[in-house]
C-alpha cells in the first residue's frame, strides 16, 4: 500500500541545445528516501527546479498529492507542502541562523502583527530545537555568513524543515562537507526527516552514503531517467558502475 | 547604555523647548520634522536595499489632496485633511506600488523617478486644475472646530508634528523588528529563498512600499499645511534627491538618522543658502559622496562609534 | 488630421527620435559594458548643448561661417568624453564596481547633482539659443510641407550612422571586440590579458562623448536651459528601459516609438505630449518587464 506523493510526467526541457529532461517520467512514494545519482551536468538539479516551479517544462506535468502543480510559481507549490535545501546554501546573509529559521517559521504561519518581535514569536522554542537537532545549537547567534560551509548547510535545510513540509528536496546535502562529517551530517538529517516523517528526495554523488540511507535510487544520465530502484539492485548494476560510480570514484 | 538612551531623550526634549526656548527656530524645525518623517519613508525601502528617485510624489500627493480638500471644504478639520491626505497617499502607494514592486535596483529607483516626473508635469500643464507653477493655496485647517489664529496654530501644528516624529518613528522601528519587518528586509539578501518560504517577495515589498508611501503623504502633508501653499516643486525630483540625501546623511536605514539628518541638513541649508544658494545641489552632491565613500553608516554611523569608543575606554578603566 | 499635421507630427517625431537615440545609446552602451546606470549622462548633454552654443557663438563673433558649427559639435562631444566622462569614470566609478547597486546609483546621482550646480555656474539661468547650423543647411519642401534639412535630414543620417557605425566598431574592430568580450565575462578577459580597467575607460569616455554629441546635436533645435539634463535622463531611461537595458539596436527602435508617440501628442493633445513617453515605457515594461528587446534573466540556483 504506497502512496504517490509527487510525480513527474514525461517532462521535457533544453537549455540552448543541452537537453536536460528528455521525457522523465517519475514517481515518489510517501514516506520514502529516495536518492538521485548520476554525472555531473546530467539534469538532477533541473529536475529539482522543474518539481518546485523555478523554471517551466517544455512538455509535461508535475503533479504533488495528485494536484497539478507545474504552471504554480514556486512559492505557491512550497506552500502545498515542498520544501527545498539548495546546493549552494540560500539563507538570508545578514541575519543570525536561528533568524533564518524564524522567519521560515513566521512565513510558514504568515505572521503579520506589525509590533510583535520576530524574536518573541511563539515558535522560537521549536526553532531552537530544530536547530539544536541539525547540531547548530551552538552557532544560533551567528551571522550565517561567519558559519562553516557545512554549517550552512545543515542551517539551509533547517530553514526548510521549519516550513513542516511533507517533502523535502535537497541538493548535495553533503557536497562542501568534509568527508569525515558526511555521515555524521547524514544521519542527523534521516533522524530528523523521519521523526518530522518528512518525504525526501537528495541529489548525492557520495555512494556510501546513497546505498546507506536511500530507500530508492534513481539514475539520471543525459536528461534521461535511466533506471529506478532499491540501492542493492541498482548499486550493483553494470551500467551504474561503469558510468556513473566510476566517475564518482 | 544608559548613554545610548539618555542623548537621544535629551534631543527630544530640546526641540520640544524649542517654541519657547528659541521660538525663531520654530518653523524651520517643524518643516525638518516633516522633512525627517518622510524620509522615514525612503529608509524604510533602503532596508529592503532599494533607492527611490520619485518619493517626492507621495509627498506632493498627500499635499495637494490636503488643499484639494481645504478647497472644496472650507473650515475643514486638522485631523480629517490629514487623514485624507495621508490617505491619497497610501492608495497611490498601492497603486503605482503594485506595478515598482515588480523591478528592483536601478528599475525600481528610475521608475518612481518616472512616476514622479508623471505627477510632476500633470501639476505644471493643467493649471485649470492644479494652479499650475504657481501651486495652490492650503487655508489653514479649523482645530477641533475652532479656526485659530497663526500662533497657536502653528504652535498645535509644531506639537503636532513632534509627536508624529515619535509615534511613526517608533512604530517603524518596531515594524522592522517584527516579522513581516523582517521577511520585508530580506529582498535585500536572498529573493530566492524568500520564494522557497512560500512568500511573494513583490507582497512584501509592496508592504513596505505602501508604509514608505504614507510617511512621504505624512511630511508632504505637514509641510504643506505649515507652509499655507502646495507648488508643483513638492513633486520634483529634487525633492525626491534630497529625501535620498537625508537618508544616507544621517545613516542609511536608521529611523533616528532620518530625524538626525533632516534637522542638520535643514538648519545647513537655511543658513548656508545665504552664501551657498547657488551651489547647494553641488555641495550635497559633493557630500553624498564623501559620506558614500568614507562614512557609509552617515552621521548615525559615527555617533554608534564614538560611543563605542567611549563606553568601550568606561570599561577598561 | 489632416496631411501637412500628419507630416509635421511625423517629421517632429523621426528628428526627435534621432536626437533621443543618440543620448540614449551612449546610456545603454554604458550599463551594457559596466552594469552601472549613469544618472548623470542627463548632465553631460547638457554640457554638450551649452558647449556647443557657447563655442559656435565665439567663432560666428569672430566672422567665420557658420557651417563652422559643425566641426565645433564634434569638438563638444569630444570634450564633454575626455574633460567630465575620463575623470568620473577614472576617480569615482572605479572604486564601486563592487559596491552593491544602490551604492552605484548614488554616487551616479551625486555627480548628477553637481553637474547641474555646475552648469548654472558656468552659463546662468538665462535660455541660450544658437540655431546658426539649422539655418546654415536651409529648408527642404516634402509633399508641400516645409521642415529644416537640418532635423529631417541630417539627425536620422546620423543617428543610423551612429548605429551601424557602433556595431560595426563592436562586433569587426579589435577594440570593439575587447569591449565585448569584457561584457561577456570580465574575469575571464583579464585572464587572458585584456585590461578592464582601460575597457571601462574607454567605453565611459565613449559613452559620455556621446550624450554630448546629443547635447551639441540638440542645440540649435532647441532653446537651452537648467533642467534639460534631467528631463532626459529619464526620457532616455525610458527609451533604454522600453528597449532592454543594453540593447542597442533596440533602442533605436524604441526611441522612434517614443519620438513619434510624443510628437503625435502634441498636436492631438499636447498637454500629455510630455506624459506619452512615460506612458509608452510602462505599458511596455507592464507585459514585458525585461523590455521589448532584453531576454529574462534567471538566476541560477
Amino acid at each position: 500500500m504506497s502512496e504517490i506523493l509527487l510525480e513527474a510526467r514525461n517532462l521535457q526541457i533544453s537549455f540552448g541545445g543541452v537537453v536536460a529532461a528528455d521525457d522523465v517520467s517519475l514517481a515518489i512514494e510517501r514516506g520514502k528516501n529516495l536518492a538521485i545519482i548520476g554525472p555531473n551536468g546530467a539534469g538532477k538539479t533541473t529536475f529539482l527546479n522543474i518539481c518546485t516551479g523555478w523554471i517551466k517544462p517544455t512538455r509535461g506535468k508535475v503533479y504533488f498529492e495528485g494536484q497539478d502543480v507545474t504552471p504554480l510559481p514556486p512559492r505557491r507549490i512550497v506552500r502545498l507542502g515542498v520544501a527545498r535545501a539548495f546546493q549552494i546554501p540560500q539563507l538570508f546573509t545578514e541575519h543570525t541562523a536561528l533568524e533564518n529559521l524564524l522567519i521560515s517559521a513566521a512565513a510558514r504561519e504568515q505572521l503579520r502583527h506589525p509590533l510583535q518581535n520576530l524574536h518573541r514569536i511563539r515558535e522560537r522554542a521549536e526553532m531552537l530545537h530544530l536547530l539544536d537537532m541539525v547540531g547548530c545549537a551552538d552557532v544560533a547567534d551567528r551571522l550565517v555568513v561567519e558559519l562553516s560551509e557545512g554549517q550552512r548547510k545543515l542551517v539551509d535545510i533547517a530553514v526548510a524543515l521549519a516550513l513542516r513540509p511533507k517533502l523535502l528536496l535537497m541538493d548535495e546535502p553533503t557536497s562542501g562537507v568534509a568527508s569525515s562529517e558526511k555521515f555524521k551530517i547524514m544521519e542527523i538529517l534521516v533522524k530528523a526527516l523521519s521523526e518530522a516523517k518528512v518525504t525526501s528526495v537528495f541529489v548525492e554523488h557520495d555512494m556510501g552514503i546513497v546505498s546507506r540511507y536511500a530507500d530508492e535510487v534513481a539514475v539520471w544520465a543525459a536528461g534521461r531517467l535511466q533506471m529506478q530502484g532499491s540501492p542493492e539492485e541498482i548499486l550493483r548494476h553494470p551500467d551504474v558502475i561503469r558510468d556513473v560510480i566510476g566517475e564518482a570514484v | 547604555m544608559t548613554f545610548r538612551l539618555a542623548i537621544p531623550a535629551l534631543l527630544v526634549l530640546a526641540v520640544a523647548a524649542i517654541p519657547f526656548a528659541a521660538p525663531q527656530l520654530q518653523l524651520l524645525m517643524n518643516l525638518a520634522l516633516a522633512k525627517g518623517i518622510a524620509v522615514v519613508g525612503v529608509t524604510v525601502l533602503l532596508r529592503a536595499g532599494q533607492v527611490s528617485f520619485g518619493h517626492a510624489l507621495y509627498f506632493a500627493i498627500a499635499a495637494y489632496a490636503a488643499a484639494f480638500l481645504s478647497a472644496s471644504m472650507p473650515g475643514a478639520d486638522l485631523v480629517l485633511v490629514l487623514v485624507v491626505a495621508v490617505a491619497g497617499a497610501v492608495l497611490s502607494g498601492i497603486i503605482v506600488g503594485l506595478f515598482v514592486v515588480r523591478y528592483r535596483g536601478i528599475f525600481f529607483g528610475m521608475l518612481n523617478l518616472a512616476f514622479s516626473m508623471i505627477f510632476w508635469s500633470i501639476l505644471e500643464k493643467f493649471y485649470h486644475y492644479t494652479g499650475g507653477a504657481d501651486g495652490i493655496r492650503l487655508p489653514r485647517p479649523t482645530v477641533f472646530g475652532m479656526a485659530l489664529e497663526r500662533g497657536p496654530f502653528e504652535l498645535i501644528m509644531f506639537y503636532l508634528s513632534v509627536a508624529l516624529v515619535l509615534l511613526l518613528g517608533w512604530f517603524t522601528m518596531r515594524w522592522f523588528a517584527s516579522p513581516a519587518g523582517q521577511i520585508f528586509q530580506t529582498i535585500k539578501t536572498n529573493e530566492t529563498r524568500l520564494q522557497y518560504l512560500g512568500v511573494s517577495p513583490q507582497r512584501a515589498l509592496l508592504s513596505g512600499y505602501i508604509l514608505s508611501a504614507a510617511l512621504c503623504g505624512t511630511g508632504g502633508v505637514i509641510m504643506g499645511i505649515v507652509q499655507g501653499v502646495v507648488t508643483p516643486e513638492f513633486a520634483w525630483w529634487i525633492r525626491s534627491g534630497e529625501m535620498v540625501f537625508i537618508a544616507v546623511l544621517g545613516g542609511a536605514g536608521s529611523v533616528a538618522g532620518a530625524f538626525v539628518g533632516a534637522v542638520i541638513y535643514e538648519t545647513i541649508r537655511t543658513y548656508a543658502s545665504a552664501f551657498a544658494g547657488d551651489v547647494w545641489q553641488m555641495v550635497l552632491g559633493g557630500f553624498l559622496l564623501v559620506i558614500i565613500l568614507f562614512a557609509p553608516k552617515g552621521v548615525i554611523g559615527i555617533y554608534d562609534a564614538a560611543l563605542a569608543r567611549l563606553t568601550g575606554k568606561g570599561r577598561s578603566e | 488630421m489632416n496631411l501637412t499635421i500628419f507630416l509635421l507630427a511625423l517629421f517632429d517625431g523621426i528628428a526627435y527620435a534621432a536626437l533621443v537615440f543618440s543620448v540614449a545609446v551612449g546610456l545603454t552602451l554604458i550599463f551594457g559594458v559596466m552594469r552601472i546606470l549613469n544618472v548623470a549622462h542627463g548632465s553631460l548633454y547638457a554640457v554638450g548643448a551649452y558647449l556647443t552654443a557657447t563655442l559656435t557663438g565665439y567663432v560666428l563673433a569672430l566672422g567665420f561661417a557658420p557651417l563652422l558649427a559643425f566641426p565645433l559639435m564634434i569638438v563638444s562631444a569630444v570634450l564633454v568624453g575626455v574633460l567630465l566622462g575620463g575623470p568620473i569614470e577614472w576617480l569615482l566609478l572605479r572604486r564601486i564596481y563592487n559596491k552593491p547597486e544602490v551604492l552605484q546609483l548614488l554616487v551616479t546621482f551625486a555627480v548628477f547633482m553637481i553637474l547641474e550646480d555646475v552648469q548654472r555656474l558656468v552659463w546662468g539661468t538665462q535660455p541660450y539659443f544658437q540655431a546658426s547650423a539649422l539655418q546654415a543647411l536651409g529648408m527642404v519642401k516634402v509633399f508641400g510641407v516645409n521642415y529644416t534639412v537640418y532635423q529631417l535630414i541630417l539627425l536620422p543620417l546620423l543617428a543610423l550612422t551612429l548605429l551601424v557605425g557602433l556595431r560595426f566598431f563592436l562586433r569587426h574592430t579589435i577594440l570593439g571586440k575587447l569591449i565585448l568580450a569584457t561584457t561577456e565575462d570580465r574575469e575571464a578577459a583579464q585572464s587572458i590579458g585584456i585590461d578592464a580597467d582601460k575597457v571601462f575607460l574607454v567605453t565611459f569616455i565613449v559613452g559620455a562623448a556621446l550624450a554630448g554629441l546629443g547635447g551639441a546635436l540638440a542645440s540649435p533645435t532647441t532653446s537651452i536651459l537648467p533642467g534639460m539634463g534631467a528631463d532626459m535622463i529619464v526620457l532616455s531611461f525610458a527609451v533604454v528601459a522600453t528597449a532592454g537595458l543594453g540593447q542597442i539596436e533596440g533602442a533605436a527602435f524604441t526611441a522612434l516609438l517614443i519620438g513619434l508617440g510624443r510628437s503625435f501628442a502634441v498636436y492631438v493633445w499636447p498637454e500629455t505630449a510630455v506624459l506619452v513617453p512615460y506612458l509608452i515605457m510602462l505599458i511596455v515594461l507592464l507585459v514585458r518587464p525585461e523590455g521589448l528587446f532584453g531576454s529574462p534573466t534567471a538566476r541560477k540556483i
